[in-house]
Order: structure tokens, then sequence, then C-alpha cells
């Protein structure tokens, strides 16, 4: 019987899904950003690199930094998770403990992936970022459509589903914070539709117009598009659903809260109330994520025996 | 220092980057700065790299039957902030005098009636269409896309070469040059402010809105195509994707008592704006050429009960006929009492009495234009022209001299362009796109730089195998900014969620909090 699956694995599964989302929306937000930096002629590339790091929750330090610094730290930077390389590093190392759930093709597609970043980073330095950033999110796109095809819809599949859509959530509410909270400093709202990928969409249900009130309600509580939170939202409440216990799931909670919050929410009081929202939004996925680790991961790892008086 | 630059020979005209040998222009010493220290392989390297993203993309051209990648060249077209707003003032003052006699034209004809233009002018052109005739346009606006060709002649000025107000197009070309450019040459534009041009397809969506029918509270704006066949395909897509519309074949579209629908999997949708790329007479067979299999039947019928608006208005041929565009500065003078910010080229009309003999006579120093040619087609530059070519036109401007507009030959100015694997000078033109929405004409900042790629020719379309330029506009200045604020205002940082990296559960675990 292979209904059960290890809570070590079911970690693993989760933080895969992650970071590989993790990855594959730094790479669009860097994509956009810096491609929008080169362009505006009102730039100021010190505070426009600030927000970056704001976005992606890294620390940007005292000095000035510039856009060579934001891909060394944010693209290019193994040891951190923040970064793209690191968190696709870590989504390789997730995947390889987790080996025989995931599928081979899965998980050669990280390991092909990971192996390719070092070549792509050394053209990247020589004629820009371009090429990296897509080949990250080409195979962050293959990743996940591959885990669509190849794995059975079984607690395996739903746990990378559920890392990938709380993930999601939080990009997607940090990328609005920082335009929100900083309005002057950040870049303008076409650019964050792009970083999200939701240019062509966005355009498709509101003619192309990106003003602020109406970015703001798509990315958050439009129901078709993936990386909506509203959408995001919904899968992962989905996923923690059939996960376990359909009542009192301290998991599921937080966010079934938010989502049914945001389905009933009156978007003209959408701007009024968005500071506050994205911070609830923020915790609530936290608070989600913290329960599920909780519940689903009670794994606390080799004992360390430490010999008395030694 | 043996660099790219070193063998490059200014050719006998007006040179974009270099004032004298070695000399840069001030606008253009950051580029040079950044391409000077590069090694000829290097720029291949990029060469080949974007015409793969165009391959990839799918922005590329039918040549000879093959389908090519959009030729860019790595040497971007510099204007300065002076020079773009003559440009802007120039193309913005053409379009307003060009929609004033096309309103005259199909309206109460003063123009001839006061003998600016003659009669014939109109009645014997070959887009005059008497369909349009007392269609009264929302907003008065004839001309929602206009795309004017310059040049800069040997002193440096720069001068038109011809307007289009049907289907003028390139301007996807505009947005994916830059798009290539910031992508596969960042580095080009450190240091430089360039302003931006992707603003162009909200511009456009606005201002066919601006010219739906009134009474239309939230008008359905879509983009007719003849099909993916038509070289303008990419174009055309782009466009409807950037401004989130439906991109409709004419077949797509039915016309019922006047007004016109789409077919969709819910029904049938009322339509509002048309942006037709089609030809006025593929437009609607029950109007123009009954043969036309890609038009919709009805529309025209449709747009002159104003149940819809269609963008670009037909019958605007007659404002972009080249023998009409000798008449423009005069036109210029008499709707908008303004004297042309940019001159013509000079022309002469063999349609004329006493002029065909004079263009005659000089023929081998003369180009020689087909008044109703696109593309570059049929145009024979004298100076460049063999025996046989010069008697063929000799006989067909005879036959025809209404037919035809002769031009004293312009070197254009050129620019270094990635000749092998060095800088050569090559001649190129400039096409700006103005947006009429009716209270304003915008013109993108920038616009198509099209280079002829072969040493010495003049003739720059890509279906003569033309390339490209990425083309700033430089902003005036970072004093100009909006926000020279204090730095310190980026909001606190969040913390990530952290999970195992899988390299060291031992000290990751539980440790969900950085």
């Amino acid at each position: 019987m292979n209904d059960v699956i290890l809570s070590r694995i079911a970690e693993a599964l989760t933080w895969t899904g992650r970071y590989v989302e993790r990855a594959d929306a730094t790479s669009r937000i860097l994509d956009a950003y810096l491609h929008r930096l080169l362009e505006d002629p009102w730039r100021d590339e010190d505070v426009a690199c600030r927000s970056l790091y704001a976005i992606l929750g890294v620390d940007a330090g005292a000095q000035r930094v510039d856009m060579q610094q934001v891909l060394d730290q944010l693209a290019f930077d193994a040891r951190s998770t923040c970064s793209i390389e690191g968190a696709l590093g870590a989504a390789r190392l997730n995947a390889r403990s987790a080996r025989e759930a995931v599928s081979s093709e899965m998980w050669e597609c990280l390991n092909s992936t990971w192996h390719a970043l070092a070549d792509q980073r050394m053209t990247a330095r020589r004629t820009g970022p371009y090429a990296y950033l897509e080949l990250v999110r080409r195979r962050a796109a293959l990743f996940f459509g591959l885990a669509d095809s190849t794995m059975s819809r079984d607690d395996s599949w739903r746990f990378v589903v559920l890392g990938r859509s709380l993930e999601r959530v939080d990009m997607t509410v940090r990328l609005l914070s920082v335009r929100v909270l900083d309005a002057a400093h950040a870049p303008d709202w076409p650019t964050l539709l792009s970083a999200s990928g939701a240019d062509e969409a966005y355009a498709r249900v509101y003619g192309g117009f990106g003003d602020t009130a109406r970015v703001a309600e798509f990315l958050i509580m439009d129901r078709e598009f993936p990386r909506s939170v509203l959408h995001a939202l919904t899968t992962a409440e989905e996923c923690l659903a059939a996960l376990g216990r359909p009542r009192q799931d301290p998991a599921r909670r937080p966010i079934g809260r938010m989502r049914t919050r945001l389905e009933y929410l009156d978007s003209t009081a959408l701007e009024d109330i968005l500071p506050s929202l994205l911070r609830e939004l923020q915790t609530s996925c936290m608070a989600s994520a913290e329960a599920v680790t909780e519940r689903f991961f009670p794994y606390q790892g080799p004992v360390e025996w430490a010999q008395e008086g030694a | 220092m043996a660099d790219i630059f070193d063998a490059y020979a200014l050719a006998d005209a007006w040179d974009e980057m270099f004032e004298r040998p070695g000399e840069v222009r001030t606008a253009y010493e950051p580029v040079l700065a950044a391409l000077q220290p590069m090694e000829s392989a290097e720029l291949r390297f990029k060469a080949d790299q974007m015409a793969r993203a165009f391959t990839d993309r799918g922005v590329t051209y039918a040549f000879a039957g093959e389908e090519r990648p959009w030729p860019l060249d790595l040497v971007p077209r510099v204007l300065d902030a002076l020079e773009w707003d003559l440009i802007q003032r120039g193309v913005a003052q053409r379009v307003r005098a060009l929609e004033a006699y096309l309103a005259d034209a199909y309206g109460p004809c003063r123009v001839f009636e006061d003998g600016v233009v003659p009669w014939r002018l109109l009645l014997n052109s070959g887009h005059f269409h008497r369909a349009a005739h007392g269609v009264e346009p929302p907003g008065g606006v004839r001309i929602h896309v206009a795309g004017i060709d310059l040049v800069r002649d040997e002193a440096g000025d720069f001068r038109v070469l011809e307007d289009n107000v049907r289907v003028p197009s390139g301007v996807s070309y505009v947005i994916e040059n830059r798009r290539a450019m910031t992508r596969i040459f960042p580095s080009l534009f450190a240091e430089q402010q360039v302003l931006p041009v992707d603003g162009y397809g909200q511009r456009l969506l606005a201002a066919l809105r601006a010219a739906a029918p009134e009474g239309i509270g939230d008008p359905r704006v879509v983009v007719l195509t003849p099909g993916p066949n038509n070289a303008a395909y990419f174009e055309h897509a782009l466009l409807a994707r950037l401004m989130g519309v439906q991109l409709v074949e004419g077949h797509d579209l039915v016309c019922r008592g006047n007004r016109v629908w789409m077919r969709t999997t819910r029904g049938e949708m009322p339509v509002h704006v048309v942006y037709r790329r089609l030809d006025d007479d593929f437009l609607d067979p029950l109007h123009f050429r009954p043969d036309s299999v890609i038009g919709c039947p009805g529309i025209m019928s449709a747009a002159q009960a104003g149940n819809i608006t269609l963008a670009n208005a037909v019958g605007n041929g007659i404002a972009d006929d080249k023998l009409l565009y000798t008449y423009v500065p005069d036109l210029i003078r008499y709707y908008l009492a303004e004297e042309p910010v940019i001159p013509n080229v000079e022309s002469f009309r063999p349609e004329e009495p006493g002029q065909l003999e004079a263009v005659l006579d000089q023929l081998d120093r003369l180009v020689v234009k087909p008044v109703d040619g696109a593309g570059g087609q049929g145009i024979v530059i004298g100076p460049h022209a063999d025996k046989a070519t010069l008697d063929r036109v000799r006989k067909e401007v005879i036959a025809d001299p209404r037919g035809w507009i002769a031009q004293r030959p312009v070197a254009l100015s050129t620019s270094p362009t990635l000749a092998g694997d060095r800088m050569a000078p090559r001649h190129i033109d400039l096409r700006p796109f103005a947006v009429n929405d009716g209270s304003d004409v915008w013109v993108l900042p920038g616009g198509l730089t099209r280079v002829a790629l072969q040493e010495g020719n003049l003739i720059v379309n890509s279906s003569q195998g033309g390339g490209s330029k990425d083309t700033w506009v430089l902003a005036e200045g970072p004093a100009d900014g909006p926000l020279p604020d204090e730095p310190g205002a980026v909001p606190d940082v969040v913390p990530r969620q952290l999970g195992p990296d899988g390299d060291r559960p031992a000290s990751q675990e539980g440790a969900q909090q950085q």
C-alpha cells in the first residue's frame, strides 16, 4: 500500500514546490524590474534596487546598491534560498531527499537545470541576465508541467501544489506591498503586472489600462488568473481539504478565512484597506505554513546525543 | 588601439554618430564608450543571440519566400531632446494638416474651391472613395495612426519623405527592438536616459475607444487582420495582445442591419471600433473589390450609418498620395496658418505643364517614384540607374504623368552599422508613429529607424533587404526627475519563510522561521 507518505518526504515535496515557484517568481520580478530600469529615464538605481531587495525579503545593507549587486545577491547567490540559484539548489536537494516520491523526469529537470545554471551565469556576466532568467522560468514551467503529467493526484502531488500555492500568495503579496507602501520609489503598475506574468491576462480583462486600484484588484481578487492571490489561496485550500480533516484544521483555517473574505470583498473598498489586507494575507500564509509543519511534519530529525562530560 | 571603429570612413552624407572622423557627437558619447572596447567576436555573438531571440519570438519577416529573423543592428540611433522636440512638433503638425485636408475633401471641398489644390488631384486619385463622402467620424478623427517617414539630408536637417495615413506598419518592430536591446545588450543603456516605448498599446487603445460612435458606454474594439499569411500578421497580433482586444478576421464578423457583430462561443457580440489592417480595396466586397475574401461584407455601410468606427478611415489614401505630398506645406499654411516645422524634399510634379519636360531632361539626376507605391517598390534612383531602366521609366512617366513624382536625391544620413566584423556607414531613415485621439496627436518617442544594409544603397525597406535600429530619444536630463528624494523610505524587509534546504536536515528542522 502506497497511500501514505513519510512526513519527511512530505516536507521535502512541499519545499520543492515552494522553492521552484520562488525561483520562477524571482526571475520574473528581476526580469521585469531590471529591464524596466534600463528604460526608465528618471531612475534612481539605488532606490529601485532597494525596493527589489524589499520585495524579495533580503536586507540591502547600508551601502549603495546597483544592478550588478542585485544579480549577485538575488540571482546568483547559491547560499541563500532567497536567491534564484539558492532556491533551485535547495529544490534540487529536497527533491533528491524525496527521490522515490518525485518522478524521474521531475528530478532530472531540477538536476539538469542546476548544472546548466553555472554556464548561464558565466554568459550572464558577459551579456546580461536575460538568458539566465529565461532559463529559470522555462525550467520551472517544465518542472510543474512534469509534475502535472507524471504524478498521480495523490498526497505527494498535493504537497507539491500546496507549497507552490503558498509561495505564490506570498510573492504576489510582497510585490504589492512594496508598491502600496512605497509608491514613489517602486516601479509603475505595468511593470508590476509583467513581474507577475499577468500583463497579457490583465489586458484581456481590463483592456490594457494599468491604473492602481484595478491592478491590485486583479492580482488579489481575480478568480481565473492562476497567480492571483485568490486563485492560489483556493488551490492551497483544496489541497489542505484533501489532505486532512475537513473541520477544525489549523492549517486550513487562516487561508480559508482569507479566501472567503476575498471572495466577498467589495472591490470598491479595496484601495483603502489594501495595506492592512496585505499584512493579514502575509500573516495568514505564515500561520498556515507553520500549522502545516506542525501537523504533517512532526518529524524531529536525528537526535543528537552528547556524551556527558565530554 | 585597434577597435571596431578604426576603419570607419565617413560616407558622403551626414553621419549620425561622428561629426568628423574620430570626433563623436555628444549624444553618442556613452554609446561609443560602451561599444569601443568590445571585440568584434563579442558583437557577432550578440548579433547571433539577437537573431535567435527574434526567431524564437516569431519576430520574422518573409524575404524571398524564406522566414528570416527581423534584422536589428546593434548600434542604436540616438536622438537628443532638442531634435526630438522638432520631430514631434513636425509630425503632429503634419497629421493635423492632413486631418483637416481629409475632412475638407470628404466634406465642403473648400481647399479645391480656393485653388490651393487642383480638383483633378482628388478626382483622379485611385484612393478617392465616394463611399467615404459625408461620413462624419467621431471626434473628427480619420487618421488614428500615422507613420511619417523622415530623412536627414546632407546638412543634417530633417525632411519629410512621405506620409503614411492608411495602414502604417512597423510599430511592433519598435517595441520588439527595444525589448531585444534591453535584454541582449543591457550594458549599452548604462548612463543613458532613454524614453520608454511601451506606452503605445495604451495610447492606441485610448484613441480607438475615444473614436467609438457616440453613446456607446463601453465600446468594444477589435483589430481586423487579413490573416496569418499577411506579412504584418505578427504586428496585428502584438497590437491586439498589447491592447487586450480580439484579433478578428473578416469572416469572424457579421453585419446585420448596419451593425457589426463578432461570432463567439457565447453568441454574437457587438463591435464598435474596428482597427483594420486591410487596405480599403479589400475591406468590403459590397463596396470595393467584389473578389475580396478577407473583408467583411456590409462593414462600410455600418460605418456610413455611424454604428461603427473604422480606424483609419476609408479614403485616407488621397492624403498620402505622393503627388499630394508636394502640396502638404501649402496645406499646413492653408489650414493651420503655420509654417511647416519640417520641410519636404524638393519635388517636381510631372503632371503640371512644363514640369514634365524639366523632369525628363534631368531624369538621371532625380529620384522618380510612383505616387501610390508602397514598400519602396517602383522607385528609380536616377544617378544609380542604368540606361535601360531610365528609358523604361521615361516611357512610363510620359504615358502617365499623374502617376509619378520626381525628387532631388537626398543622400540619407548614415549611421555606423555592423557589417561583417567592423562598423561601416549605412543610410538610414526614420518613421515616427503618431496616434490621434481627437484632442491630441501623440508621437511615440523614437520610431522605426530603417537601415539599408548594402553599402551605398538608399532604399531602406525590409522588403528590399533593409534592417533596423533601436531608436533612442534621450530625456532632457536627470534634473527633471520627479523624485530626488532621500533614500531610506523603502519599507522594511519582511523576512522570508525558510524551509529545509535539503542539505543539513539536522540543523534545519523545525526552523521554519528565520
